[in-house]
């Protein structure tokens, strides 16, 4: 009410004298803006169909399919982003629960678990897994536990990855999903579907997660784009991941590094694009 | 009134339930382990020398003294600047470009300036580097077309601009929900009372807007400062900085005697994001006082 009386005092003031001024700084602004911004995916694009003295082409795009090693590391990329997603969400979302129903005194230790990731450059953290892993192999030699040790470290399925992104995705994760259970009131719903005769697992599949159905799409599709797009910790710990893939067949490519990139960065703008779609749906 | 209400109902549901903590005992064991472990490794290795001759480790602080001198302080603090100026200046233009989508009418503009600062905040490592090589690398189009002459971004300054790429849409981001916040009715409010338009920004808005715009900073200084596939991608080990100077000393040839340089620059690195956090966390909380 009090925004509508005020809109028809404001309106002639303030439009006769600034619009010129504002609108140049503004408009300049914008410019540059768009100029460092738009000029390299033009240019990127440009790069990978125009070939000197051949002409325009899509070739390249078709080249991708074909490169060796394309599918084997895409799919190894896939399964570990399915793999932390699954993983990420079974941690989190049953101890945020708990703080809401009847551990108050937890939320500030997990806000502080879920940000020490934040604190820790990834690549320091791949020098401790580094560590951890070359210290924890020798020590537990002699043990059954070696076993567990190698197995983590498979090449076609590294779980130390999944270790390793879970980590560090647990921050992004908890700010969704904490925006999205602050909207509910998490306690009447639980506490009507129990008295109601509802299992936990009921509750839980049927009341908790279709309310906060877009945060949980959200942190899943954060999570994805993260470990399709993280280099650091697969390539220093040597595996063949998807980002570490276009690396290595890129090298001596320069076309088709460019294609991949664009290919990326469209890949990013679609995920984004169904986050924030997911997110009007519900509200 | 409302508020008592629910304080009493949490304080009073906490004590009749205690029972459901279990339930977060999954992700503090899995933060222990995968995080606690590797943490533990990276702090004993960092004071741990073993002697060449008789493979015997001992506790010591030469590690980290070692990678606070000579060229690895060099590193060091050609990071640490390199994360300075892509954050004070990557502040200062998101805040302008928000600054600027903010106060125009044009709702469309305003939405696709957001999503694509969504996107591009998320785009980073290598991809970003191909991008940029192909834009002004020694062969790129706009390198070629503008006869710039090669080498124009393999160093300090083409990293900072590419850094910016990520940093901009990161600030603008961070400090639209602020520009928003500074309600329309606070300058009618000024201006009614006979302030200028400085006098404005001097007392309400500035000070409004310093705990998100020092938040930002601070967002920005982190994400350029751990940034590494870009730079290997990019520059190599042309531009020194630290998170290169780690990456080689895991994979490549350390002096014998000097295996956990890496740790300690590691160490180094914790401690520099660590202080800047520390600046960060309460200023997110002041900040967030102001924004609802």
């Amino acid at each position: 009410m009090a925004a509508v009386a005020t809109v028809p005092e404001s309106a002639p003031g303030p439009v006769a004298p600034r619009p010129r001024r504002v609108r140049f700084w503004r408009g300049a602004v914008l410019g540059v803006a768009a100029l460092y911004f738009l000029v390299p995916m033009a240019v990127s694009f440009w790069f990978t169909v125009h070939t000197e003295g051949k002409g325009i082409s899509l070739g390249v795009y078709g080249r991708i399919l074909s490169a060796p090693g394309f599918l084997p590391s895409l799919l190894v990329s896939l399964g570990l982003a399915a793999a932390t997603i699954v993983t990420v969400l079974l941690l989190t979302l049953p101890a945020m629960l708990a703080v809401r129903l009847g551990a108050p005194r937890l939320g500030p230790v997990l806000e502080v678990v879920a940000t020490l990731p934040l604190v820790v450059p990834p690549i320091t953290y791949v020098v401790g897994i580094g560590t951890a892993l070359r210290g924890g192999t020798e020590a537990l030699a002699a043990t059954p536990f070696w076993a567990t040790m190698i197995a983590i470290q498979s090449e076609r399925f590294p779980v130390v990855l999944v270790l390793a992104y879970v980590v560090l995705t647990l921050p992004f994760v908890y700010r969704s999903l904490d925006a999205g259970l602050r909207v509910i009131d998490v306690r009447t719903l639980v506490e009507a579907a129990r008295n109601l005769g509802a299992s936990w697992p009921h509750v839980m599949l049927r009341v908790i997660v279709p309310n906060i159905r877009s945060a949980i799409a959200g942190a899943s599709f954060l999570t994805l784009a993260l470990v399709l797009g993280e280099y650091t910790v697969a390539a220093l710990l040597g595996y063949q991941t998807f980002p570490v893939w276009i690396v290595t067949v890129s090298g001596n490519d320069g076309q088709l590094s460019v294609a991949l990139s664009v290919i990326s960065l469209l890949l990013i703008w679609l995920l984004l694009l169904t986050v924030s779609g997911a997110g009007r749906k519900r509200s | 009134m409302t508020t008592t209400d629910a304080g009493t109902a949490v304080r009073g549901g906490g004590r009749a339930r205690t029972g459901s903590w279990p339930a977060a005992l999954p992700l503090l064991a899995f933060m222990a382990l995968a995080f606690g472990i590797p943490a533990l490794a990276l702090l004993l290795g960092a004071f741990t020398v073993r002697d060449p001759q008789t493979r015997l480790s001992s506790f010591s602080t030469a590690n980290v003294v070692e990678s606070l001198r000579g060229a690895y302080l060099t590193t060091l603090l050609s990071s640490v600047r390199l994360s300075a100026l892509v954050a004070v200046a990557g502040a200062v233009l998101g805040t302008l470009l928000a600054q600027a989508v903010v106060t125009s009418r044009f709702r469309a503009l305003r939405e696709s300036v957001l999503t694509a600062s969504g996107v591009l905040a998320n785009f980073g490592g290598v991809p970003l580097a191909f991008i940029w090589i192909a834009t002004l690398g020694n062969s790129g189009v706009v390198t070629t077309a503008l006869g710039l002459g090669s080498g124009v971004l393999y160093n300090f300054w083409g990293l900072a601009l590419v850094y910016m790429y990520f940093s901009v849409p990161l600030m603008v981001l961070v400090v639209t929900p602020a520009l928003d916040g500074l309600r329309p009715q606070w300058r009618e409010a000024a201006h009614n009372s006979g302030a200028t338009t400085w006098q404005f920004w001097r007392h309400v808005g500035v000070p409004v807007l310093t705990p998100a715009l020092l938040g930002g900073v601070v967002l920005l200084f982190g994400g350029a400062f751990a940034a590494y596939a870009t730079a290997a991608a990019m520059v190599g080990s042309t531009v020194p900085l630290v998170t290169l100077q780690i990456a080689d000393a895991l994979t490549g040839d350390v002096l014998i005697g000097h295996e956990n340089i890496a740790l300690a620059l590691s160490l180094d690195m914790i401690v520099i994001a660590v202080l800047v956090m520390a600046v960060y966390l309460p200023l997110q909380r002041r900040s967030s006082r102001w924004l609802r």
